[in-house]
């Protein structure tokens, strides 16, 4: 047990704990106590220094809980922690005492915990484990208002996405480990060069490409991030904005030194990035919804970060070229400041939603004299998220530009780079119009049309926004403070050192500067020409949205699988048993085919006179069966048969066979006439049966392949008989003469037991049908006197 | 000796198609049930000139049981026909 091992297991214990403690004390409320918690832990984490612990579970399987802690893990462990302990403060004054506060934080704290375990895991397994309990913790966090039907239907839809993707990790985790043969990603790494060689390469890559967009919600699987935000606000501020989103970007960039080495990797990390990006800005612009334009945001700011990642694996393709290296660098400086502004904006969002009790733009306005400190928080965050000086997104939105105007290379080039290029341009420039106009919708204008009285939110709600953007603030400042931090999460990112970075404010006259004012400029006008180009987002038709495909494919999946059952999960047995032989007669035919026909050598005995009179006997008997008119007449022709099979085993000498074959089939045949006779009258009317093709395929069909499969295994006798034994010691080992008695009772008497409970299992349950129904019969009749 | 054994089978066999024609054949249940009793009989001569052949006492038996039960089978296909049932056990005590 190492420090990490107990900074992980904190939030888990917190998990059971508190429950407890708010069942035994409602008066201090619950928050309190799992405040301790990320508090807690990020003091363990950040004493434990750069480490990589283990702590064996399963070793039989490889499932071990290995923990390292490098550059990037420290940095999102800091973001869970820090974020996880101002927004369990927020949520304190957030939620209602009324609320079921115990599972609020229990999930809350189960989160934490997995995704401490995720951002920690050197081992795939554990890994994976952690993964996927983020994805249920969220889902119970979205669902936490489990009385609204949207809340169900937004967990419902996340969870099949993230767990789709979370499977496809496991896939493609697996992969890596049956190519590597080694359950460390750190091994993995290293062994990248051999690792590419591998013909699962690209499985793999694909596998781990489609767990992190899914996580990440990049296109087109960002479809479950709007419906999340009915989720309590805390929760989207923490999950689904800092944390859980950030995932999918911590996989790629925790797998880019070993695959970054294909090309394939890096075109497609960086154009579905860029595609997220700008695609999620544009529909951003539209939103009504408070929420909805801070989780489209969410998405479009993943796909920049996806983006910068892709263009940073050129550092690892070219080997170590310090211009890539920016790429990076601005990548993880963009995840603090994304995490740090992206958490205000929703606290914002919330408190908004707290003080006037909707979150509609429609109905919002003039909040600037009602509201001056949300403002203040407000437009901190908002200005640093359209990336305006002097806050920290100006700074990594500048090096964003640059790192894309760099990365002409081999990959980039001509038509491809002018398409990341148009891109991201213009996704900036949606992005920066979204934010300022949801400044100028929320704060400026009119007062707002709502009910409540509306008044600044208590200082304790606001301390936590307030301190993020302190830090969006101070970071913008003084940036190079980060520099430590992000110098060795992006060694850790590329696998090698980098030359120490340094941010400037003003770094002379550059394309990205001149980009950066030309968007200023561009959307200060778009925003006030909004009413007159605002028609071209109805030119969008209604099915033409991934909503609507994912719609549609659950539709389709369902009915396909309810027709399909339908269709075969028939009420009728003759379906059931048609479906079977069929089976029988295909699987058999199939592996007849695959090998010869061979029938081996026959120790054919000679055929006597009457056995083929016999024969002749019974195939006429069970014609006529086949063939009846009547069923007496069949139950006569079957009780033929019987007596004819006894008739064999007189001709082939068994006598006790004979005997009992000869009792028996009188009873089946007395038992036979009794069911005939309790037939009901309507349907005791007498025809041919019908003749069917198909039945007489088929019934021809396991004829055919069982008479096949007998004359096969006639034909290969592999080892000799047993019987030689039974013959020499009936009488010295078992005192009996009869051999088929003493086989029975003595040598295997076993089958003989069994045999017996079967008949009286038989016994009693006829006796038990019988008499159930009687009974039953007999409550009716009392009924009805 | 052997040869008059399997004179005899055949015979026996012969006359056992018979039966069975009139089994198939007879028009009422009635014909039925008396070409079975006799294919019942035919079957204990069969048994008892294979029982010769094979020069073996085991089958005997089987002989007297086949009787015992061909007359069982034969008494309780008259009583169905008679009576529509074998067992006259009427549960409920319904008239």
């Amino acid at each position: 047990m190492s420090l990490l091992h107990l900074a992980v297991s904190l939030p888990f214990l917190g998990a059971l704990l508190i429950p407890l403690i708010h069942y035994y004390n409602k008066r201090i409320h619950p928050g309190y106590f799992a405040l301790l918690v990320p508090v807690a832990a990020a003091v363990l984490l950040l004493m434990s220094g750069q480490v990589s612990q283990s702590v064996k579970w399963m070793p039989r399987i490889g499932l071990n809980l290995d923990f390292r802690m490098d550059g990037i893990s420290l940095l999102f462990c800091l973001l869970i922690t820090v974020i996880g302990a101002l927004v369990v403060f927020y949520s304190i004054h957030y939620l209602s005492s009324r609320e079921q506060l115990g599972h609020f934080y229990t999930y809350l704290l189960l989160f934490m915990g997995a995704m401490l375990g995720v951002v920690l895991s050197d081992n795939v397994l554990s890994l994976y484990l952690f993964w996927e309990l983020t994805s249920i913790s969220s889902f119970l966090l979205i669902a936490f208002w489990h009385h609204k039907e949207k809340s169900l239907q937004g967990a419902l839809k996340s969870m099949l996405i993230t767990v789709f993707g979370g499977l496809m990790l496991l896939g493609g985790l697996l992969t890596l480990v049956s190519i590597a043969h080694t359950f460390s990603i750190r091994e993995m790494v290293m062994q990248a060069d051999v690792l590419q060689q591998s013909p699962l390469f690209t499985t793999a890559m694909v596998f781990i490409l489609l767990a992190a967009f899914t996580k990440s919600a990049q296109f087109p699987f960002h479809i479950w991030l709007p419906d999340a935000m009915e989720a309590p606000t805390p929760v989207s501020a923490y999950l689904h904005s800092a944390t859980m989103v950030k995932a999918g970007v911590y996989l790629i960039a925790r797998f880019t030194p070993l695959f970054a080495l294909s090309a394939q990797w890096i075109y497609i990390v960086t154009f579905i990035g860029a595609i997220t990006l700008f695609w999620a800005s544009f529909n951003a612009v539209k939103q009504q919804d408070l929420k909805g334009v801070l989780a489209y945001s969410t998405i479009s700011q993943l796909g920049l970060m996806m983006t910068l990642l892709g263009v940073g694996g050129l550092g690892v393709y070219y080997n170590n070229q310090p211009v890539f290296y920016a790429a990076i660098a601005a990548c993880v400086f963009h995840i603090f400041n994304h995490a740090s502004f992206k958490g205000a904006l929703f606290m914002v969002v919330g408190i908004i939603d707290h003080e006037t009790g909707t979150r509609d733009l429609k109905k919002l306005s003039g909040l600037l004299q009602l509201m001056p400190v949300t403002f203040t928080a407000a437009i901190i965050g908002a200005l640093s998220m359209a990336g305006v000086p002097p806050f920290n997104g100006f700074l990594s939105k500048e090096m964003f530009l640059t790192s894309m105007f760099d990365s002409k290379s081999g990959l980039f080039h001509g038509p491809s780079l002018v398409l990341l290029l148009s891109l991201v341009i213009i996704g900036s420039l949606l992005t920066f119009i979204y934010s300022v106009k949801l400044l100028k919708d929320l704060f400026f204008g009119g007062p707002p049309s709502v009910d409540k009285h509306v008044h600044e939110a208590p200082l304790l709600l606001l301390l936590s926004p307030l301190l993020m953007v302190t830090v969006v603030v101070f970071t913008g400042l003084f940036p190079n403070i980060l520099t430590p931090m992000i110098d060795s999460a992006g060694q850790a990112i590329l696998n090698k050192h980098v030359a120490p970075l340094h941010i400037s404010h003003w770094h002379g006259v550059n394309p990205a500067l001149v980009t950066t004012l030309l968007i200023f400029a561009a959307g200060t006008v778009l925003i006030f020409t909004y009413q007159q180009w605002a028609p071209i987002y109805s030119v969008q038709r209604p099915n033409w949205t991934f909503n609507y495909v994912y719609e549609k494919l659950l539709a389709a999946a369902e009915s396909i699988s309810y027709r399909l059952n339908n269709k075969v999960i028939t009420a009728g047995i003759r379906s059931h048993l048609l479906l079977v032989f069929s089976a029988l007669i295909v699987m058999t035919v199939v592996l007849l085919l695959q090998a010869p026909l061979n029938f081996g050598s026959w120790h054919l005995s000679e055929v006597r006179s009457f056995e083929l009179i016999l024969v002749v006997l019974i195939l006429i008997a069970t014609f006529m069966v086949i063939v009846a008119k009547s069923r007496l007449f069949s139950i006569i022709m079957l009780s033929a048969i019987g007596y004819a099979v006894g008739l064999f085993f007189v001709f082939f000498n068994a006598p006790d066979l004979a005997l009992t074959q000869l009792t028996i089939e009188t009873i089946s045949t007395a038992l036979f006439l009794m069911c005939f006779y309790h037939l009901p009258k309507l349907s005791r009317y007498e025809e041919t049966m019908p003749f069917k093709l198909t039945n007489a395929v088929i019934a021809v069909g396991v004829g055919a392949v069982v008479t096949v499969i007998a004359l096969m295994a006639y034909g290969h006798r592999f080892s000799p008989s047993i019987t030689e034994y039974y013959i020499k010691h009936v009488y010295d080992l078992a005192h009996g003469k009869n051999m088929v008695n003493v086989i029975l009772v003595d040598f295997r008497g076993f089958d003989t037991l069994f045999e017996s409970t079967v008949l009286g299992i038989a016994g009693i349950g006829i006796y038990t049908l019988i008499k159930l129904r009687d009974s039953k019969e007999v409550n009716h009749e009392q009924t009805k006197k | 000796m052997t040869i008059i054994v399997v004179i005899a089978l055949i015979v026996v066999v012969v006359s056992m198609f018979g039966f069975l024609y009139r089994a198939v054949k007879g028009p009422s249940v009635a014909d039925r049930v008396v070409a079975l009793d006799a294919l019942g009989i035919s079957l204990m001569a069969v048994i008892a000139l294979f029982s010769i052949l094979l020069n073996t006492t085991h089958y005997i038996s089987i002989m007297m049981l086949l009787a015992i039960l061909s007359f069982l089978g034969t008494v309780s296909f008259a009583k169905f026909m008679d009576k529509g049932e074998i067992i006259e056990y009427d549960r409920h005590h319904r008239q």
